[in-house]
């Protein structure tokens, strides 16, 4: 192990999960702000751009409250074990070629295994809280983390197959087209359940502001909560890095542009899908998201990983002129049949 | 190995950003499922019934203003005919007209605030209420030209309005009138088929025909079941029989259903509105009353429909300045009657679509 490449590389990272953080918090606020027909945070610098200084700031200095029967110890710890894990993903996201901490063999492994640790960090809280929104959000976390994480990995194992590598830093040098033209199911899906992982509307149902409060972190306050919503932030931002590394080439682009501007600027356009989203949609109900997960996203997962199987081992995935209309034509076919067959289940009593 | 569960109680509310102000329902749940309702109201109880024995009829005007907040002109009217009956005194013709356009844009108002906060509660990121609030300033600034409030107008007065119209009125008025239909049609387009929308409220919180009329349900939540009943049309007031409009009613009463009607009332108080402002003449603004106000001894329960349903003021005269008796029938508080059947059985997501969908102004639950 070269320490001097770990260490260098641990600092720029941590640098650019925390800039990257502020500047999404500061970015969605504004976003937000448009979608919704008003200013949003314009005092604090130049368009606001201090906002999540002045934030960060008024998150040090509140006080820390802890809840009288809550665990001590479990509430104190699950902020941290969230926390880490969202960082560590970044280990193995290539900013140019090579250029990445660990160029592990089996990365997409290492990210799915760090990323799920995270779960138990928001079931800690939530537990941990003695609080009955916070245990609300906690059942719900594991009942809905767990289950997306399925289709989650299925949908990039299209891409796996189509790189033949577990590698990042191989799977964006296979890029000859981004994978999103020849993955365009793989990339939906795999957009759909990360939402639902990281959390975000309409999945949003583990803090579900206006039903249970703020569900998992209903009871955390200060830093500790800070620590929370560093770690929602890393985990979009590590999303929109996964999202950009395998379906839209990495850093992979013109040459007039340096490797991780090319990244950079695909985690923004990828960050702005999902705020788009967040301003639209309203939530869904836990039942129906459970329904939507395992009726809906599972199957259509398994029938594209099916496809691409047969795609790569006939040789058709390397016609590109052929492979990107079929693909597409698939993607198309697969959606409107699948949801044809299937039903929410909402609106139905559940007694 | 077995495994066990209980039930455990959940409180939602008093302070809770979906309970549309300071009220509490002590729940039931098994898991995420409703077992048991307990609605919990008075939070924000202030004697209001009370405090009107003690002080005049015209001082109670701004009382009304305080019970549906989001329909302070609606109130006024109410409250006004109310005395007007007591005291057997005409409304000139320009007041009525006054009166309905500010009781009709009122409506629109507390739809628009009523639509915004349900998608709200079924997590909708204050996206939709906040394109609300873009046209329900509209109406408050209107409201403002011509009593110089925002909230609480206290604008209607026993025998007519405070003020004249300004001048700008009418125009302002027009030009508005003719941008609602495209704004409420654009809700339409991104609400009305949004799939979220049609799995969180479609044949959820069903409030059936004969329970509606059961509960004394009003307003929307009442035609969300299929009750054609709406005081405008069913027992004229004012000069409501002069316009054209219709009567917008469910098929299932759900949530979705008490959604739709909602957004149709909003198209038909335009309807009247266009109306109104067309044949609005000229005159006087207030009848000839005396500053003192003596209604002889009597009683009266005068109602209007507002924008949640039936509201009633219930007076009892006895010769002096004070009433002896002032009620109110408020339909916030009467449509919430049925909200335990509403809520057995369902989660504690349903909970906020249903709760959202009755559209309560907690002013006027607790009075």
């Amino acid at each position: 192990m070269d320490w001097g490449h770990f260490l260098i590389f641990t600092v720029i990272l941590f640098g650019f999960v925390i800039s990257g953080v502020l500047f999404f918090i500061w970015y969605e606020r504004r976003g937000l702000g448009r979608f919704q027909l008003r200013p949003g945070p314009n005092r604090a610098g130049p368009f606001g751009l201090l906002q999540p200084i002045a934030d960060a700031v008024k998150v040090l200095l509140k006080e820390d409250l802890v809840p009288a029967l809550a665990d001590k110890p479990v509430h104190f710890l699950a902020p941290l074990v969230a926390f880490v894990p969202a960082m560590a993903v970044f280990a193995v996201i290539p900013f140019g070629d090579g250029a990445l901490l660990a160029d592990l063999n089996i990365g997409i492994l290492y990210i799915m295994a760090v990323s799920s640790m995270i779960v138990i960090g928001i079931f800690m809280a939530g537990w941990s809280s003695s609080n009955k929104y916070s245990l609300l959000g906690a059942m719900r976390t594991i009942a809905q983390e767990v289950s997306y994480e399925i289709p989650l990995v299925l949908s990039i194992l299209g891409a796996v197959m189509l790189a033949g590598s577990l590698s990042l830093n191989d799977i964006v040098k296979a890029q000859d087209v981004p994978f999103i033209l020849l993955q365009p199911l793989g990339f939906l899906i795999y957009m759909t359940a990360a939402m639902a992982e990281i959390n975000r509307t309409p999945f949003d149902l583990l803090e579900a502001d206006s039903e249970i409060i703020a569900g998992f972190q209903t009871e955390y306050s200060g830093m500790k909560f800070g620590l929370f919503y560093l770690t929602e932030y890393a985990e979009t931002l590590s999303v929109s890095a996964i999202a950009s590394t395998l379906f839209l080439g990495g850093w992979a682009g013109p040459a007039f542009l340096p490797g991780f501007a090319w990244l950079i600027l695909k985690i923004i356009a990828v960050f702005s899908l999902i705020l788009w989203v967040r301003a639209t949609f309203p939530r869904l109900r836990i039942d129906q998201v459970m329904a939507f997960c395992w009726k809906f996203l599972l199957p259509l997962a398994l029938l594209n990983l099916l496809l691409t199987a047969v795609l790569v081992l006939t040789g058709l995935n390397d016609q590109l002129w052929l492979a990107i209309p079929l693909n597409l034509a698939l993607a198309v076919v697969l959606i409107i049949g699948l949801s044809r067959q299937y039903k929410t289940g909402g609106g139905h009593a559940v007694n | 190995m077995t495994f066990k569960t209980e039930h455990y109680v959940i409180n939602i509310g008093p302070q809770h950003p979906s309970t549309h102000g300071v009220f509490r329902l002590r729940l039931t749940l098994d898991g995420e499922v409703i077992v048991d309702v307990e609605p919990i109201f008075g939070y924000l109880h202030r004697g209001m019934e009370k405090l009107a024995e003690g002080r005049n009829y015209t001082k109670n005007i701004p009382l009304t203003d305080r019970l549906d907040y989001l329909a302070s002109m609606i109130n006024n009217q109410g409250y006004c005919m109310a005395v007007e009956d007591l005291l057997k005194i005409e409304v000139p013709e320009r007041a009525q007209y006054i009166r309905v356009i500010m009781a009709e844009l009122q409506r629109i108002g507390a739809h628009l605030a009523g639509i915004g906060f349900f998608l709200n509660d079924i997590g909708a990121f204050m996206t939709p209420l906040l394109y609300m609030f873009r046209e329900r300033e509209k109406i408050v600034e209107l409201f403002d030209m011509v009593c110089g409030q925002r909230l609480n107008y206290n604008y209607m007065r026993f025998g007519g309005v405070a003020m004249d119209l300004p001048d700008e009125f009418l125009p302002a008025l027009k030009k508005l009138l003719n941008e609602l239909p495209g704004f409420i049609n654009e809700y339409d387009q991104l609400i009305t088929t949004n799939e979220i929308v049609l799995v969180r409220s479609k044949g959820v919180g069903i409030l059936p025909r004969e329970m509606a009329v059961n509960t004394s349900a009003a307003g929307p939540v009442l035609r969300g079941s299929g009750v054609k009943w709406d005081l405008r049309k069913n027992r004229p007031y004012s000069i409501y029989d002069r316009f054209e409009f219709d009567i917008p009613v469910g098929e299932h009463g759900d949530t979705y259903d008490r959604y739709l009607v909602r957004m149709e009332e909003m198209r038909q108080s335009v309807r009247i509105l266009k109306q109104a402002a067309a044949q609005i003449p000229e005159g006087e603004y207030m009848g000839k009353v005396s500053k003192l106000i003596r209604p002889p001894a009597g009683e009266t329960y005068t109602a209007v429909e507002g924008a949640k349903g039936e509201l009633g003021f219930y007076i009892i005269a006895d010769g002096s300045e004070n009433p002896y008796r002032w009620h109110v029938r408020a339909p916030s508080l009467i449509n919430l009657t049925a909200l335990r059947e509403m809520l057995i059985g369902w989660k504690v997501a349903d909970l906020m679509a249903i709760f959202g969908s009755i559209d309560i102004v907690m002013g006027e639950v607790d009075r």
